[in-house]
């Protein structure tokens, strides 16, 4: 099934909450958008319906847009079955960004999601184990966010070092000193 | 991660923590063990040891500059991975890609995936005691590691694909050199099958050991090798072609060679247990022979030093997924531009990522020796998982 026509089967079951559907021009993969509050219903209809069965979340990606103080969530589906694809996205407010997890019909979105939660601070509802995933628990803030800031440390350890470029006048100096000194003893 | 290791077990419970520097982990990986006795309840992984936040990186660089950032993400097969963000930013700026630079790809992702299964035969064999087979098949691995090495440099983090195309051309000479490997390697591979895969004792290790059906593979979001295994009948390259897969396919085809999917079956496994993720690792290998091979044949025809067009100006707007079979499976790229000469988010969903995922489900009854050839058959590599 093309995108065009699963978006319309969608519009027909879900009416307004499936919306603009965009494709051409730089989008390379058709989209539509899906408000937050049924996503789960939508989602469960493209994993169930005969004509999409969409048995494969292929991946979720968080996109933060500061100027609109919006976060993007992505997803991706793909059809085993029928060898079609899909993408949705969820549009969340930036100062707390929550939605449905869908951990309860993929179990790919368990691990999925939590990358998002570490990384972009989306919080999933309903998420099994909703922990960070790749950095520390105690780790501050998102750094996929657009405003992130590095901190300098972390327990103690410096997060950055100097650049070797910079060491390296005074590694250079110290070896042309040396090499002063061992013609020094030639002569 | 502190939540578990503060709870009380129940009963005669005890907790295990398996690495994260435990040799037979794949790179620094964690486990947090449930179990009694040999018995676990649970293993629990805890990942993001190498963790190098490369989606982060990719947005503070142009387009070019981060194909060397993405050898990275999966270091034991480097090229697919070159090859997807290649893909993805092509299809995104449209840019064309001249034949000879998609058949070095097709020849360069496949001599890498039978290096990287190497790797992983290699590695499940020695992780189950069974120490002949790794350097054997390393001293193999050697001679892709060459092959690589004289046309792109590099023997392991290669940057080899370029926007456009590829970054050399085949040295003089180099196509005989891949020939003489690939005639070599097929009575290799049946050797393997005497000396490990049929090994009575390292089928009676894996059989049966760990099953995933397909349909959890499936919901699991498994892919590539493991899905395969699990009786998944889906390959990018047969079923979703890019670059000139369709064309060396259709070649294979023709000389009444084809390519096969490599699928677990009932055999001297059961559908989707350790030994089939094993063996559909060595019929793959055979089968990137074929394509090697195919696709040698067919560059002979493209003019030589047509290996790169490089686009004008790569300010692109819009966004797209990339999608290649890697070698551990279906490796996703995801870009977001906004017409900048940088992308705006770049996310990469890996096949070890998917797979990892599926480790604390199988875990439950599996005994602490079957974790390690469980994790072994996976082909976890962890930066592949971390990024």
């Amino acid at each position: 099934m093309l995108p065009k026509e699963t978006y319309d089967l969608l519009v027909a079951t879900f009416g307004e909450i499936v919306s603009d559907f965009t494709e051409g021009s730089g989008i390379k993969d058709p989209f539509c958008r899906v408000k937050p509050e049924r996503l789960l219903e939508v989602m469960r209809t493209l994993r169930d319906h005969p004509a999409l069965q969409f048995d494969f979340l292929e991946s979720i990606t968080a996109v933060d847009w500061p100027k609109s103080s919006e976060i993007q969530l992505v997803y991706h589906l793909f059809s085993y079955p029928l060898r079609h694809d899909f993408v949705l996205k969820v549009t969340l407010g930036r100062e707390a960004p929550n939605v449905a997890s869908l951990a309860a019909l993929w179990d790919s979105a368990d691990w999925l999601e939590r990358e998002q939660y570490d990384l972009m601070g989306v919080v999933f509802a309903g998420h099994p184990d909703l922990r960070r995933l790749l950095l520390p628990e105690d780790w501050d803030g998102h750094p996929l966010r657009k405003d992130y800031r590095q901190p300098a440390e972390y327990r103690g350890m410096r997060t950055t070092r100097p650049s070797p470029l910079d060491l390296l006048p005074a590694f250079d100096a110290h070896n042309r000193a040396q090499q002063a000194t061992t013609k020094g003893d030639e002569k | 991660m502190s939540e578990i290791v503060l709870a009380t077990p129940a009963g005669e419970e005890m907790i295990l923590n398996m690495g994260p520097h435990h040799p037979s982990t794949h790179g620094v990986l964690r486990f947090i063990v449930r179990t009694d006795g040999e018995v676990m309840s649970e293993a629990k992984p805890d990942v993001g040891y190498l963790h190098r936040a490369i989606e982060k990186i990719c947005e503070g660089m142009t387009y070019e500059a981060f194909m060397p950032y993405t050898d990275r993400i999966d270091y034991v097969a480097a090229m697919p991975a070159n090859h997807c963000w290649a893909l993805t930013v092509e299809k995104l700026v449209g840019a064309p890609v001249p034949p000879r630079a998609e058949y070095l790809r097709i020849i360069t992702d496949e001599l890498n995936r039978i290096s990287s299964h190497h790797i992983m035969l290699g590695a499940h064999a020695m992780d189950l005691g069974a120490v002949t087979v790794f350097p054997w098949l390393l001293r193999e691995r050697e001679m892709v590691n060459d092959l690589l090495e004289e046309l792109c440099g590099a023997r392991l983090t290669y940057n080899y694909h370029r926007i456009g195309g590829v970054a050399v051309d085949m040295p003089a000479g180099w196509p005989d050199k891949v020939m003489r490997f690939v005639d070599r390697h097929g009575p290799i591979l049946d050797e393997l099958d005497r000396l490990i895969s049929g090994n009575e004792i390292f089928v009676k290790r894996n059989r049966g050991v760990a099953v995933v059906t397909a349909a959890e593979a499936r919901s699991y979001g498994m892919v590539g090798p493991n899905a395969r295994a699990s009786g998944v009948d889906y390959d990018l390259r047969r079923d979703a072609p890019y670059g000139l897969y369709a064309k060396v396919l259709a070649g294979l085809e023709q000389k009444g060679t084809p390519f096969e999917v490599a699928v677990g079956r009932d055999a001297l496994g059961v559908t989707g247990d350790c030994w089939n993720r094993f063996y559909v690792r060595v019929e793959e290998c055979r089968q990137s022979l074929k394509l090697v091979r195919e696709a040698l044949a067919q560059i002979q025809e493209t003019p030589a030093g047509e290996f790169w067009t490089p686009p004008k100006k790569i300010r692109p707007k819009g966004e797209a997924l990339g999608r290649v079979e890697a070698a551990r499976g279906w490796m996703s790229c995801y870009v977001v531009a906004t017409g900048e000469k940088t992308p705006y988010r770049a996310h990469f969903r890996t096949g070890s990522f998917t797979s990892m995922a599926v480790v604390r489900a199988k875990s439950r009854g599996l005994m602490v020796a079957d974790l390690v050839a469980l994790i072994a058959s996976l082909d976890v590599i962890a930066p592949e998982i971390d990024r």
